[in-house]
């Protein structure tokens, strides 16, 4: 089994349910995301349109968080999911630094790494993760890679020639898929970031313990 | 950036609540910062001990209590970066080995082990085979020691700035810098020829890693968009412009013309001032070059 993600980004209308879902599930604290929306005004007004990519932890299988982790705090599960265990987390960051794709922080109420883990706890019990059941369009489509016949192989089958990740040449091999969407809601660097121009200009920050 | 090109690919972002940009800061450069001495104070005590056994016979013993004092620095600020530093232990308990990380704390227990048995065969038993065969073991740990830091940066992936080899290099010119430097600021008893070796070494590490930097600030941005962007905070009115420059400054070019002057001169009066700017200056350059490549949105 090899559990992986697939998200519409025609469907996807920015909403932010996933991102409310997943804080109340997961109790992410205040300032902390484990899945957040991002939004990229694209063209020039009049033409303009906005965007809307969901980001979250893309559970690669070459992941750089599992291999920099010192004390295997970040590990596969046979299903394919990168998890973590806040147990044995020494909170150095490494995982911070090594995810390419700005996914992991460190929770400031218990000072170690997080991260999306797919809710790994709900699935063990049988469960879609939150957000892919609170998405009112069900842009958020979750299943078994390995299985031709799930849900999600379909969708990208069907997609095929449009099915994008973050970063490929990361080698990192994620295993969540984008379809429907462009270089500027995917690629950081595609996309300017200009002062006054978010929505959210002053975000609080809760301190954390430790480092600097 | 594709995002200048054509009206229609013009993008800007309006919402994203990035995660906190620098991660490791001013306590991992002085993590780095006292390992380069820590190390690079073995390097060149051993070449002197090596090329002048007779009149640099004292500095076994300042050597190890340097070397411990800035080794201790660096286990200090390592531990003390850590979110939950009193899961330390883990590491032991735990290992992945995989990880610079481990790799790096094995070493750096391994060589606390060999400094304090130097320590104790040149204090308590003034054994100075003994010191000199621990001090052989330890200065091939201090290389993979000074390296593994090289091997963690590289790990970052997406901070395309840090790139294996060219960090490799640099940190053991930082060793060999500081390590320098450092034995020219305590080693007033040592004869000029011991003296002029030390300052061609310092001016040497400083013109090496002058260039590796000036290579990656002039040419890096050719190679990829990731370093062209990170590159901008240290040009032209780049948030970090003045203070690369200011590291670049103290760190390499002032060592590079005191020790070149000092041996032209057969002076070695400036060498101290040589010493004290490369040991400071390291310090900024290298605290630049560790946050730049955070300032760089990942998503």
């Amino acid at each position: 089994m090899k559990l992986g993600f697939l998200v519409d980004l025609n469907l996807c209308m920015g909403c932010k349910g996933c991102e409310i879902a997943c804080k109340v599930e997961n109790e992410v604290p205040l300032s902390s995301w484990r899945l957040r929306v991002k939004y990229v005004d694209v063209g020039v007004f009049p033409e303009t349109k906005r965007t809307f990519t969901p980001l979250r932890c893309n559970h690669c299988e070459n992941a750089p968080c599992e291999r920099i982790c010192p004390v295997s705090a970040l590990h596969y599960i046979d299903n394919g999911i990168v998890n973590i265990d806040n147990e044995r987390c020494i909170g150095c960051a490494g995982c911070v630094m090594a995810c390419p794709y700005g996914a992991i922080y460190i929770d400031p109420e218990t000072n170690t790494a997080d991260k999306c883990t797919y809710c790994a706890h709900r699935i063990a019990g049988g469960l879609m993760p939150s957000c892919v059941v609170a998405c009112p369009v069900e842009a958020n489509i979750f299943g078994d890679l390995d299985d031709k016949e799930s849900h999600i192989s379909k969708y990208i089958m069907q997609a095929r020639g449009n099915v994008q990740v973050r970063k490929p040449e990361k080698n990192t091999h994620p295993k969540h898929f984008y379809t429907g969407g462009g270089n500027q809601q995917l690629n950081p660097l595609a996309a300017e970031r200009e002062e006054g121009y978010s929505l959210f200009n002053n975000i609080t920050k809760l301190e954390t313990v430790g480092a600097h | 950036m594709v995002e200048h090109a054509i009206d229609a690919t013009k993008a800007v972002v309006t919402l994203d609540v990035a995660l906190p940009g620098i991660v490791w800061g001013w306590i991992i450069t002085m993590n780095m910062w006292a390992k380069s001495i820590g190390t690079g104070i073995l390097f060149v005590g051993f070449y002197l001990l090596k090329k002048y056994p007779e009149q640099a016979e004292w500095i076994r013993l300042p050597i190890t209590l340097i070397t411990i004092v800035f080794i201790s620095i660096f286990l200090f600020f390592t531990v003390i970066d850590l979110h939950q530093m009193f899961r330390f232990w883990h590491i032991f308990a735990h290992p992945h080995w995989t990880s610079s990380i481990t790799i790096g704390a094995w070493i750096a227990t391994i060589y606390n082990g060999l400094i304090f048995a130097m320590a104790y065969a040149v204090l308590i038993k003034k054994d100075n085979a003994l010191f000199d065969k621990l001090m052989g073991v330890a200065v091939v740990v201090a290389i993979p020691l000074t390296l593994y830091t090289a091997g963690l940066m590289a790990q970052s992936t997406a901070r395309e700035l840090w790139q294996m080899p060219t960090e490799m290099a640099q940190m053991i010119l930082a060793a060999t810098l500081s390590g320098s430097a450092t034995m020219l600021l305590i080693g007033g008893r040592l004869p000029y020829e011991a003296k002029r070796d030390l300052a061609v070494i310092l001016g040497l590490s400083a013109l090496a890693a002058f260039l590796l930097y000036m290579g990656e600030y002039f040419l890096g941005s050719q190679k990829a968009e990731e370093v062209a962007v990170v590159l901008e905070y240290v040009k032209g009115d780049g948030e970090y412009a003045t203070m690369f420059w200011l590291g670049q400054t103290f760190a390499f070019i002032v060592p590079m013309v005191l020790t070149y002057l000092s041996i032209q001169n057969r002076s070695t009066g400036l060498l101290t001032l040589a010493s004290v700017s490369a040991i400071a200056g390291l310090w900024v350059s290298k605290h630049v070059w560790l946050v730049i490549p955070q300032l760089l949105p990942m998503s």
